[in-house]
């Protein structure tokens, strides 16, 4: 034995295993939670990304050009890229656990969760083609 | 199929040594045997001084979770034939003190439990000359789900939240503060609410979900938090903002 | 404070996540795939500004900018704090996430609001 016991409070003898701050790589369901949680990142990103691009657009057609040729070079197609996936990721994930929170009764029987995380996809779909839509030129 | 199977069990006897060690037993594989099954037969045949807890070996009393192969599991639910050919590891159930071998010490959520008031609070009683309290099967069933918690602490072991911060309130004593809150005879909803909303409480939840994974009577833990993060959310916009009314 | 904040900052990681999860899909997929990649025209400048110049289009861009913003700065914290072990170090924390989410908001209302 090379390591000292490690005491619980007024209980010297009970043992505690320390948790190691590698405990989300001990298996692949706690891994996949931290790269959940790590799509707020490039979500920030995307957000920030917007506001930069809202701001070009206020200044003017050679601002709003510098923003749309950035957003050409390779290194922002990667990362757009990878933003893209993050937040597939986060929206797949979101769709799964939000109905969770809220359990929704119709005539006091509840509603299956199948169905609504359908109805949230199915949401998500006409909400993505009415933004296009607008923003792409009636 | 092989005759036998190697079960490696984790010992620890504190008066002789300092941290846990693992011991092998090879034990008859009969596929009609759970995990506890084998821990019976080592105990009685082979050596008798390994410690565990078991009581009703079908699933109904809580007492037998261990870590299976590193999975929060009820050794009497979980068959040997299932990990042929093995060898399987046995653990104590994870993030609690070890007191010997298996067995581990679960004050801290005895503690928890009994800080979420898990009984029908009411600020007047019926007497019984009013008869008694009616409810319907509807209602019954908002929190029936939350009632089918045995507290074997699975839920536990299951979520890094109480191996980070091991005074979190945890997934099953929320689980059950929504099992009163939402029974139709309970009038301590909003006491519940404001013991949940502490440090310790209801909001260190990350949904991480691992406790709904492992929970073998699907009480749902997980969702039953969510639900209370919103019942919270929406009382902190009743009470915080201007035209509060109190 | 804060502590009374929680609800408040657990309702907003919730808003701004649904609204992340709707409604960043088609923005990323087409401001940063589809047109720089040249696979749609682009929408002249003309047409956009005109588009995002109506009060509607700026409250939904206020919106989509500001609460992803605290979705990503809520669970980031909690993030560092279970994933790197940080809680002790909650005071910087708190103060860098939420405060980059707020200077991010206010930004966005500025710049929204005077926008022309």
């Amino acid at each position: 034995m090379t390591t000292e016991a490690r005491y619980s409070l007024y209980h010297p003898k009970w043992y505690r295993h320390p948790v190691s701050v590698w405990w989300w790589l001990s298996s692949w369901r706690f891994t996949k939670f931290v790269l959940r949680e790590l799509t707020s990142v490039p979500v920030a990103i995307f957000s920030l990304l917007t506001l930069w691009q809202v701001r070009s657009l206020a200044n003017g057609p050679e601002a709003y050009a510098r923003f749309e040729a950035w957003m050409s070079t390779p290194l922002a197609i990667a990362l757009n890229l990878l933003i893209f996936v993050a937040v597939l990721f986060h929206a797949q994930t979101w769709f799964h656990l939000a109905p969770k929170a809220m359990e929704v009764r119709l005539s006091g029987k509840r509603v299956p969760d199948l169905l609504i995380i359908v109805s949230n996809y199915i949401g998500w779909l006409v909400v993505s083609a009415v933004v296009a839509w607008l923003w792409l030129g009636r | 199929m092989a005759d036998t199977i190697t079960v490696s069990v984790s010992r620890y006897r504190p008066e002789q040594e300092s941290e846990p060690t693992f011991q092998d037993y090879d034990v008859p594989l009969r596929d009609d045997w759970a995990i506890l099954d084998a821990l019976n037969h080592i105990k009685d045949a082979v050596d008798g001084s390994l410690s565990y807890r078991w009581s009703c070996r079908m699933g109904v009393c809580g007492s037998c979770g261990m870590m299976v192969n590193g999975e929060p599991t009820l050794t009497c639910a979980a068959f040997l034939s299932k990990y042929a050919p093995g060898p399987v590891r046995v653990e104590p159930l994870r993030y609690f003190p070890i007191v010997r071998d298996l067995v581990v010490d679960i004050t801290s959520f005895m503690t928890k439990l009994k800080k979420v008031k898990p009984w029908i609070v009411r600020e007047d009683e019926k007497p019984l000359s009013e008869g008694e309290y009616r409810q319907s099967p509807d209602e019954l069933d908002t929190y029936k789900r939350y009632s089918m918690c045995i507290n074997c602490l699975l839920c536990y072991s299951a979520c890094p939240v109480i191996g980070l911060e091991p005074s979190f309130i945890g997934p099953a004593a929320t689980a059950l503060a929504q099992r009163y809150n939402l029974d139709s005879r309970d009038q301590g909803a909003a006491e519940r609410l404001s013991i949940l909303s502490q440090d310790d409480g209801m909001w260190q939840c990350t949904f991480v979900g691992e406790c709904s994974e492992v929970c073998p009577k699907d009480v749902d833990p997980a969702g039953a938090i969510q639900r209370y993060k919103l019942t919270g959310a929406a009382n902190w916009f009743k009470t915080m903002l201007p035209w509060a009314s109190k | 404070m804060l502590k009374r904040m929680t609800p408040l900052l657990w309702f907003l990681f919730s808003a701004g996540g649904t609204v992340a999860a709707l409604l960043f899909p088609v923005h990323v997929l087409v401001t940063g795939l589809l047109i720089p990649l040249g696979w749609i025209d682009a929408p002249g400048y003309d047409s956009v500004v005109s588009l995002v110049r109506h009060p509607l289009a700026r409250l939904y861009l206020f919106v989509l900018i500001s609460l992803p913003l605290f979705h990503g700065a809520h669970r980031f914290r909690y993030t560092l704090y279970d994933g790197l072990k940080l809680k002790h170090l909650h005071v910087p924390i708190v103060l860098i996430c939420y405060g980059s989410a707020l200077t991010g908001t206010v930004a966005t209302g500025y710049f929204l609001w005077n926008f022309s």
